[in-house]
């Protein structure tokens, strides 16, 4: 798929050269034809032409100073999303969510790791808990606005990109170019897979590592990994289904639609739906040629059939992170990395050992759109079992429920065994206390848990975690759904979903019992029925 | 060897058992298998062509219903008592030592008092008790819009049917085995294709069997 887009750049390269040579000759011979550009029919404004933007940039709020002479309401709105405060409180649970005090059993948290995580934050220098929500500047419209690819924040720089030659990570050898902003400002244009990929193919702190089916290969996906965005057909971006308006992007997954009853939206509907369901264009009854299955879309959620598997596309999702083992040091007294056949790191010292995984079969569950967190300074009832980091709502019987697939990524993280709660260590940054340094969990811990405003006993142990992820994407051609006999058997996927009867995987034991205790008495009757006759016939 | 012949078993009837006995054996094999008893076509086609079946079989019986009633053959249906208890010692005792059938075949009475008991409960119980189970189910995704959803559970549907497809079982077994046991073990299968009954009242019963085993 690279190699496809690169040789469209190459294509677009070489037509661009034949057109100068084409303006060239029309020139001569035409002088009329003039020299106006092709009209662009995917907008309405050219930004190369725009005089704000026809000098250099020595930054990004500089960049996003000129965007707001004429889009002068843009920040304002991008202020009021989840994109710039990552925080959210749940209107169901009032629950406080959101990036900047949820725990995952990833990367763990934010908190004091700001310089690293933030460069996923749609503004600039948000270095420390005291960022200045307020300002306008420091939105960053490129990140989501860039069209050419070259617009790429820096993990350690607060959500800056490079301006100077760096070396990131320092000591790798890794040398990142400048970002030419004046270019990149002039092409501004709508957001796409890729740009939205940016952050979130990569959650989770690298490739398809977080959702399972949010990775790079949907960047130019074929039919077979998604049948919306299929880059030779349907060609969706994320905002096809996200529709936005006022930059606030619906469809989170803190709050997901796990039942829309509502069928297709059509124009001129005023209630504030998500655009994101499948609902909300298939409507709900989407099968016309076998119309069982539109029954069967009363208690199972499109995606439950719709995507056969996870991470398909080549780029494997991690499945576990055992934070418990980190801390290795090999022979040489580095610290240690291990690698599978595939030269997959598998065994990090600085975050223990992962499970990683391709085409995933999903696990399945009632859901209800229902979803608890366990927050940092939630009190651990117990911690022998396993820490749900979320719990999703759900059952056969509330009406609000469909069987709905997850990616459940498991693992151990550390937690205050004399406070009993979760805490937020230190992990990224060249600091005397950041775990990824000096790999020493107590002052990481300690650092990490300042930041928030928590206490930290100065005792940690670890604790086995999970944590429930909806899929919702690489949505599979019809022909690649799963079939009948995937569920409707004694062990298929559904085999642990209770509350409804299921053709093939259900049956009364006592009804089997007897009815073929019935059949085989009648047939044992008939044969000595019949073999006294014959013996009967033979002795006459 | 010349026999007395009547015409018992008219086309249409004969058509319709035939077509009959193949359905509902079809649907047996395919219906178990969506049950979970086996595995033969694999779910989803078993579904299908389980449907196909019913659907089938239900053209076949409205056809036949009509049948029936506008030949008032549906009179061969009417239950009744009397001779019963001599068709089960029949059964019981007589056919092991050759006593005579206790049962005259005639165009007006052609089902022993046994086989009408047996035919009406099959037409009247396990027929009704398949058909409407079986609808409810192929209806399953109307529960909704007849609001039936709250009374009806699938799981009890699903278990009376096959209560229903049990007791078909059953009486297929009795019922191909009772072939045997007519005046000769051949007579009910040869009238039942050809339409004519052998009636040779003078000769015993185990006729057939003696001239077999010679």
């Amino acid at each position: 798929m690279k190699a496809d887009r690169f040789r469209g750049r190459l294509t677009a390269l070489m037509l661009g050269g034949l057109g100068v040579i084409g303006i060239g000759v029309g020139h001569a011979s035409m002088p009329d034809s003039g020299s106006t550009p092709p009209v662009k029919l995917n907008t309405t404004a050219d930004h190369a032409r725009f005089k704000e933007l026809q000098r250099e940039f020595k930054s990004g709020p500089e960049v996003t100073k000129a965007c707001l002479i004429c889009h002068t309401e843009a920040a304002r709105q991008v202020h009021r999303t989840k994109h710039w405060t990552w925080e959210f409180v749940n209107p169901d649970t009032g629950q406080r969510l959101g990036k900047k005090t949820l725990v995952n059993n990833y990367c763990v948290s934010i908190r004091a790791n700001y310089p690293f995580c933030t460069a996923c934050h749609v503004g600039y220098g948000w270095q420390d808990k005291d960022f200045d929500f307020t300002s306008e500047q420091n939105v960053d419209c490129l990140v989501c606005h860039d069209t050419t690819g070259d617009y790429r924040k820096q993990p350690g720089l607060s959500g800056h990109p490079a301006y100077e030659e760096r070396e990131i990570p320092k000591g790798s050898g890794n040398i990142v170019k400048p970002v030419d902003l004046r270019k990149v400002a002039q092409k501004v244009g709508k957001t796409s897979r890729d740009t939205c990929g940016a952050c979130h193919f990569f959650g989770g702190g690298g490739d398809g590592v977080k959702h399972g089916d949010l990775d790079s290969s949907l960047s130019a996906p074929d039919k077979p990994l998604d049948v919306h965005m299929d880059a030779t057909g349907a060609d969706f971006t994320c905002a096809t289904c996200h529709a936005t308006s006022s930059h606030d992007i619906p469809g989170s997954r803190y709050t997901p639609t796990a039942m829309d009853k509502k069928g297709a939206m059509v124009r001129g509907q005023t209630d504030k739906r998500n655009p994101a369901t499948c609902q909300s264009c298939h409507g709900v009854t989407p099968h016309k040629v076998q119309s069982r299955l539109n029954a069967h879309a009363r208690k199972i959620a499109c995606q439950t059939c719709h995507i056969p598997a996870m991470a398909r596309g080549g780029v494997p999702t991690k499945m576990s992170w055992d934070w418990s083992t980190a801390g290795k040091r090999g022979p040489d007294g580095k610290p240690l990395v291990v690698k599978d056949e595939k030269g997959r790191v598998i065994y990090d010292a600085k975050k223990g050992d992962f499970v990683i995984a391709e085409n995933v079969m999903p696990e399945y569950a009632w859901f209800n759109g229902h979803v608890t967190y366990t927050l940092v300074g939630d009190k651990l009832e117990r911690t022998d079992g396993v820490i749900g980091i979320n719990r999703i709502g759900g059952s056969p019987t509330d009406g609000k429920s469909r069987i709905w697939p997850f990616k459940v990524s498991r693992g151990a993280q550390p937690y205050d065994s004399v406070n009993m709660n979760l805490v937020t260590p230190h992990t990224a940054g060249d600091t005397p206390t950041a775990y990824w340094k000096h790999l020493d969990w107590a002052e990481a811990i300690e650092t990490g848990m300042e930041d928030f405003g928590l206490p930290f006993s100065g005792k940690f142990d670890f604790v086995q975690t999970e944590m429930y992820w909806p899929l919702s994407h690489m949505v599979a051609p019809k022909e690649k759904a799963v079939g009948c006999a995937e569920c409707h058997s004694r062990d298929g996927r559904l085999k642990d979903i209770k509350g409804v009867y299921l053709p093939r995987r259900d049956a009364a034991p006592w009804l089997d019992l007897l009815g073929w205790s019935a059949a085989a008495l009648a047939l044992l009757g008939v044969l000595l029925h019949g073999g006294l006759r014959i013996v009967r016939g033979w002795r006459e | 060897m010349t026999a007395n012949r009547i015409y018992i078993f008219k086309r249409f009837e004969r058509f319709w058992h035939w077509a009959q006995a193949a359905l509902i054996m079809f649907l047996l094999l395919t219906g178990f298998e969506v049950h979970g008893s086996y595995r033969l076509f694999g779910f989803e086609k078993a579904v299908a062509y389980h449907t196909i079946a019913a659907w089938t079989l239900v053209g076949l019986w409205v056809f036949a219903i009509f049948w029936h009633l506008t030949t008032g053959e549906w009179k061969q249906y009417v239950p009744t008592m009397q001779k019963v208890d001599a068709m089960i010692r029949y059964y019981l005792t007589g056919i092991f030592s050759n006593a005579p059938h206790p049962f005259r075949v005639t165009t007006l009475k052609k089902h022993n008092p046994l086989q009408r008991l047996a035919y009406l409960g099959v037409m009247l119980f396990i027929g009704p008790l398949t058909w409407i189970t079986g609808w409810f189910y192929i209806f399953y995704d109307q529960w909704a819009d007849w609001g039936a959803d709250g009374f009806l559970s699938l799981e009890w549907v699903a278990y009376l049917h096959t209560a229903a497809a049990f007791l078909m079982l059953v009486f297929l077994i009795v019922h191909v085995y009772l072939i045997t046991a007519g005046h000769t073990p051949a007579a009910h299968l040869k009238a039942m294709i050809t339409g004519w009954e052998e009636v040779q009242a003078d000769e015993p019963a185990a006729a057939g069997i003696e001239q077999r085993g010679a």
